[in-house]
């Protein structure tokens, strides 16, 4: 893993969280939409913190996807869930929020479990179609 | 009713939403290292190539409808149920889902690092 691909990563985590909270801003202004009327959302498109959330969520898309061209699925999703620690660490140093106990644990066992996974390797290699031919060859009697 | 309503949306979220991935996966890895690609080949022919691959279309469709599944989904059921219910159990599918479609070596460090996680969302999002 190299510099470039951890702040992949790191984007993934950044874009992410930030998309979604921009989105939860719009929508707060937006309102509640009828089961009726679900044609409203369309409205939501002009508010500008929904904007801006999209926009995010589309950078969190394409580092999503570089992402996946150099690691494999099993070891982004684990390792970028680190960004539900940094919105628990947000909203109680920043928005001074009450964290539980039971939060904290959960922070604790996402912590270990992003650990756990970045310290093994992130891509499986699978050996070349001719090689594994040919090994399958070579043990023909 | 409403409850199994509700439990069918979060089923198909994470169906859809692990499909999703699953074709986003398979596109990108035969495409390769887009950093490999950008300096090898430049950047038009890299956002060429990725907007060329039919599995990624097939993984944002199913994105989508993961999208308007827990869209629907959240009009019948509380975030508090939606949320960390659909996120935890799209982690484990996604575990599974990437040893047998892609061939990952999903081994008992990825297994427990999933699990850890899974648990730790279902903490953060209940309490």
């Amino acid at each position: 893993m190299t510099l470039r691909r951890y702040l992949v990563l790191l984007s993934i985590v950044i874009f992410g969280s930030t998309g979604d909270t921009f989105l939860a801003r719009g929508m707060r202004d937006v309102g509640t939409i009828d089961i009726h009327h679900l044609a409203d959302v369309f409205y939501a498109l002009a508010n500008p913190w929904v904007i801006f959330g999209i926009f995010s969520l589309l950078l969190f898309m394409s580092c999503y996807m570089t992402a996946l061209s150099f690691a494999d699925l099993t070891f982004v999703l684990p390792a970028t869930s680190i960004g539900y620690v940094v919105m628990a660490l947000l909203g109680h140093f920043w928005l001074h929020e009450h964290v539980s106990p039971l939060r904290w644990a959960g922070v604790v066992l996402i912590t270990a479990g992003v650990g756990l996974v970045a310290g093994g390797p992130s891509r499986t290699e699978h050996p070349p179609a001719h090689s594994a031919a040919s090994k399958s060859l070579q043990e023909q009697p | 009713m409403r409850v199994l309503y509700t439990w069918l949306c979060i089923f198909s979220t994470v169906c859809a939403s692990t499909a999703g991935d699953v074709f986003i996966a398979t596109a990108m890895r035969r495409i390769g290292d887009l950093g490999h690609f950008r300096r090898n080949h430049g950047s038009v022919a890299m956002v060429v190539r990725v907007l060329s691959s039919a599995g990624l279309f097939g993984g944002i469709f199913f994105m989508a409808i993961a999208f308007f599944s827990n869209l629907i989904g959240l009009s019948w059921a509380d975030l508090s149920l939606m949320g960390p219910a659909s996120a935890a159990l799209t982690f484990v599918s996604n575990a599974i889902a990437a040893r047998f479609f892609l061939h990952e070596n999903v081994d008992r460090r990825r297994w427990f690092a999933t699990i850890f996680v899974c648990c730790g969302v279902l903490l953060l999002t209940r309490s």
